[in-house]
């Protein structure tokens, strides 16, 4: 193996949150990915906006699949337990650890393969029932960790490194999620951290599945020309349908924002997102107008970034399963268990 | 046999016609008359139209397995006359519908047919087609009640308790029952020459199915996420644990769940979120059969691997694939004993009715935290489905659930470094720490491979100083889990080794063979690994019969495995066609091995347990 230094994911920043943490208690394990792997700038991103939101590491649930992209919960927030699950099984280990434990801030990472193959299934069902988790796609159109076999979402058309090229229909994970009735489908590219930063704090704010697919190039095996999916083609065609900024309850006070003109989207804690720039009759609370504008640009070899639809009004998973507002692990097995009188008076319906 | 509170009977349907909740009714108005009964649903993988069987074994001795010869037919499907009247031990009976003439063909000597006109005479007075199919099976049911001499009053009430708020159902239900009550008085020599009186043998039993126990132990043990995905025979734990919960875990003040009720997609995930949920330190579970194990394997690896604990109930169903979903098997050991690839071993309980799944459900539970790994209750569907006759479940009020080595955050505050496998106590286990509590105890989960500490690694010695801990950690478990029940008879040098379901059948087998003059020693194994117990039992016979109800002797192939048993001083009898086992196809598949034993080229006898 070549010895190529590195990448350091973040550099460190004095500057502290509300926590009083700087980025740094943030960061996680040295990152053992290639060099120039978007997979890093997406967990730069994720440390960046973790740390905006002041979020508690320790409150914090790493859940991951397999793939290169499935290793990187290892590389942010080390105060945070991390689970490297199964290949396709994330949302399913994901929705049982938030189903015990609701004050668990899930963040989900997961790949192309991961997701949209072997773990469709999984991914679709944690879509519907809206569990409240950051579901981040690291999407580069191949499955870097065997070694670059096309995966689902490799468009028609584009060429493998050796040269073969993809004759079947992807599976784009914006559409899928949409059709699903998704309430937050956002997409980005690993080398807008601009952009990205926003998406993922809006994402961890939002009461439900907030599903990322991020533009992430393999830099090994999907970064060549003839691919859709790399650095200069997705430079090259992906464009801001929306841009938006995450304004905290805090902020609003202090600074007393307008939010003239433009469409903005409460978030349940308060937190406001603003959208400062859509396209002449975009509403991103409409799902099929979303759905039809996203069809017709991307038709034409667009790539629409921004956060393209939100619904912040639908039950998240703990409320359609009526579930205490305490987590389940928190309740003492005194109130659990029934006890021994409760037994011998049910005993008399089996009699 | 046959005699007063001695005897059997059959009912033949067609399913989906409202049989069951006469079978049911006729079954629990003998518990109520103190009677020993037991109750077995032989039914199609269908919701309507095939042909539907139940049997009802009365003992006033309580032999509760299956009995194989009938005294009384209650032939109430046309389609399948032929072969149910055949069934019917000579000097038996037959019910039967005369409101048309029987074939003559299908005619016996030896039997005495009892006509009652049922379709005649519900056409006069129901004028619903439907509701007079539902009303058959009760008006059938007082034709019973007085030709077995059942309390009518019990009957009544039982019918008021399940019709009660509707008074319209209620009065032509009971219409229905004097009807057929007394056409056979009048018309027919009740009682039979057997039939019922009342004892007194219930006082302190229970009528239960083994799933409705199942998530009573689930829940009395402090459970709070469940989930599942659909497959006979293991729906009805889900639908129990569901009804109790509301019914027992739902905040007072807030109306809001003390438990999260997860149907997932498949059983891929029901053990991924099973596993995602015990992870964060809830106690969780899933219920499922043979198909969904074969599924779950990959996540069970990862459980074993990383140490998380998992509760998985098998309610086992006759395989392979889809096989036979509504027929009972033992087929599943071997799956779950090392399910998922790589080098695994589980621990596993057996349950051998209603009572010790309620148990052993609630034992799962601080055998896969103590242990911190996944533990199977391999229940079936003979155990699962059908109503038991089984002492109250009782509960100790001192139990406490015991939660395995899980570090708080004060203690995590005392440490100086936190190494999630690290170190280990006298039984190989590490402690584990929760999401949300300590950012100290924060360590990342995974599949790959790790070293003593938790670390990442591809060292060979590395790697093999953590799967031999796992070998040991599984061995300890063998002085936690439930012995065998072993029963020794004086001057016996065989033994009869069985598990689960098969108790009964083998109980009364032995009895019968000690009237014959054989005598045999008993143990029923309880669970795996193997309590030092079972070998010291093996080492006392000259040889040993393990009776079990698969086709490749999977209880003796892990006993082979994993005790120091010579193969060849353990004998095989199998019977896995499906049905409950009875006493009769034990003691022939004894007999025929002791035959054997004597002639060894005898040919090998095929048992099915028809
Ligand atoms: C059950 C199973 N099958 C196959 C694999 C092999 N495998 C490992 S990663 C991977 C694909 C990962 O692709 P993706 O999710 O796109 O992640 P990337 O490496 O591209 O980030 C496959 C097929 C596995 N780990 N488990
Ligand atoms: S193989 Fe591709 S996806 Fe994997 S680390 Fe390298 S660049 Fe990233
Ligand atoms: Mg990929």
């Amino acid at each position: 193996m070549p010895s190529i230094a590195k990448p350091i994911v973040t550099h460190p920043s004095l500057e502290k949150n509300s926590l009083g943490l700087n980025l740094r208690a943030y960061e996680g394990a040295m990152s053992t990915l290639c060099a120039g792997c978007g997979h890093d700038s997406v967990t730069a991103a994720i440390i960046k906006a973790a740390w905006k939101l002041s979020l508690d590491p320790h409150m914090i649930g790493k859940f991951s699949g397999i793939g290169c992209s499935s290793k990187t919960p290892t590389y942010f927030v080390s105060g945070a337990h991390g689970f490297n699950s199964a290949h396709g099984r994330m949302p399913a280990i994901a929705t049982g650890a938030a189903a015990a434990n609701r004050k668990l801030i899930a963040i989900g990472v997961s790949g192309d393969g991961d997701s949209l193959s072997i773990g469709i299934g999984q991914m679709a069902h944690a879509i519907r029932r809206n569990l409240n988790m950051l579901y981040i796609i690291e999407n580069n159109g191949v499955y870097g960790l065997t070694k670059g076999q096309f995966s689902a979402s490799a468009d028609i058309g584009t060429k493998s490194k050796k040269g073969d090229v993809n004759r079947v229909s992807p599976i784009d994970p914006v559409m899928f999620a949409l059709s699903l009735g998704a309430t937050f489908v956002a997409r980005s590219f690993s080398g807008e951290k601009e952009q990205l930063v926003p998406i993922i704090e809006a994402g961890i704010k939002h009461k439900g599945l907030a599903l990322i697919d991020v533009i992430s190039p393999c830099v090994t095996f999907n970064d060549h020309e003839g691919s859709t999916k790399s650095y200069l083609y997705t430079r090259k065609h992906e464009y801001h349908v929306t841009d938006t900024n995450v304004i905290f309850p805090m902020d609003e006070l202090i600074a007393s924002i307008k939010v003239n003109g433009h469409t903005s989207v409460t978030m349940h804690d308060g937190s406001v997102i603003k959208f400062t720039r859509t396209p002449e009759g975009y509403d991103p609370r409409d799902r099929a107008k979303v759905f039809s504008y996203l069809e017709e640009h991307q038709k034409e070899g667009k790539v629409p970034t921004g956060i393209l639809f939100i619904d912040e009004s639908s039950s998240d998973m703990h409320e359609i399963l009526g579930t205490t507002d305490e987590p389940l692990t928190q309740i003492p097995y005194e109130t659990l268990c029934p006890g021994s009188k409760a037994l011998d008076s049910l005993m008399a319906e089996f009699r | 046999m046959t005699g007063i509170n001695d005897f059997a009977l059959k009912l033949a349907n067609v399913n989906g016609t409202g049989s069951a909740s006469a079978n049911g009714l006729l079954m629990q108005s003998m518990f109520r008359m103190g009677i020993p009964v037991a109750g077995k649903n032989l039914f199609p993988s269908n919701i309507q139209g095939l042909p539907t069987w139940y049997e009802i074994r009365v003992s006033k001795q309580g032999y509760g397995a299956r009995a194989l010869d009938y005294d009384l037919m209650v032939a109430m499907n046309g389609s399948t006359y032929a072969r149910d009247i055949t069934e019917v031990r000579s000097g038996g009976y037959v019910l039967y519908d005369s409101t048309w003439p029987l074939p003559s063909e299908l005619h016996r000597d030896d039997v005495t047919f009892l006509g009652v006109p049922l379709a005649k005479m519900l056409t006069e007075s129901v004028p619903e087609p439907k509701t007079r199919i539902l009303l058959k099976n009760i008006m059938y049911t007082g034709s019973l009640a007085a030709l077995l001499n059942l309390d009518m009053e019990i009957i009544e009430e039982l019918i008021k308790e399940a019709y009660g708020k509707k008074q319209a159902l209620l009065d032509v239900n009971r219409k229905a029952l004097h009807q057929g009550y007394d056409y056979a008085k009048q018309h027919l020599a009740c009682p039979l020459p057997f039939h019922c009186e009342g004892m007194d043998a219930n006082g302190n039993k229970i009528l239960i199915d083994g799933n409705t126990a199942t998530a009573l132990g689930a829940i009395w043990a402090g459970a709070t996420v469940a989930a599942w995905y659909p497959i006979t025979p293991a729906t009805s734990v889900m639908d129990s644990f569901k009804a109790f919960s509301d019914k027992y875990r739902v905040d007072p003040v807030t109306k809001k769940n003390n438990f999260a009720f997860l149907q997932a997609e498949d059983e891929l995930a029901a053990i991924g979120m099973v596993i995602g949920a015990s992870w964060a330190g809830a106690r969780s579970f899933t219920s499922t059969a043979g198909p969904g194990i074969s599924l779950m394997n990959e996540l069970i690896g990862l459980a074993y691997y990383a140490e998380i604990p998992a509760v998985i109930f098998d309610i086992q169903r006759t395989g392979p694939s889809t096989g036979m979903p509504t027929r009972t098997q033992q087929s599943d050991i071997l799956e779950c004993a090392y399910a998922s690839h790589g080098d695994t071993k589980h621990i596993l309980l057996f349950p051998s009715n209603p009572n010790e799944c309620f148990h052993f459900a609630a034992k799962s539970f601080d055998l896969a935290e103590q242990f911190q790994t996944p533990v199977f209750m391999l229940s079936d569907l003979d155990i699962g489905m059908n109503d038991w006759v089984v002492d109250r479940l009782e509960w100790d009020d001192n139990y406490r659930p015991n939660r395995g080595r899980v570090l708080t955050s004060a203690e995590l505050d005392e440490i100086k470094t936190y190494y999630r496998y690290s170190p280990e106590d006298e039984n190989f286990v590490a402690a584990r720490t929760l999401p949300g509590v300590n950012a100290k105890g924060s360590y990342f989960t995974r599949g790959s491979g790790h070293n003593r500490l938790g670390g990442y690694t591809e060292s060979p010695a590395e790697y093999q100083e953590v799967m031999d801990r796992l070998t040991n950690k599984h061995k300890a478990a063998a002085k936690y889990v439930p012995a065998p029940i072993i029963e020794r008879k004086e001057g016996a040098t065989i033994g009869i080794i069985t598990l689960g379901g098969c108790d009964l059948a083998c109980r009364e087998a032995i009895d019968i063979l000690e009237s014959d003059g054989v005598l045999v020693n008993y143990m029923r194994i309880r669970s795996f690994p193997f309590a030092s117990e079972v070998e010291r039992f093996i080492d006392e016979q000259d040889f040993c019969y393990i009776l079990e109800q698969n086709r490749d002797a999977q209880l003796k192939s892990l006993l082979t495995l994993e005790t120091r048993a010579l193969k060849g001083k353990l004998q095989s009898i199998l019977i896995y066609g499906g049905f409950p086992l009875s006493a009769k196809s034990v003691v022939e598949g004894i007999q025929h091995k002791l035959a054997r034993q004597v002639h060894p080229d005898m040919k090998a006898g095929v048992i099915t347990g028809e």
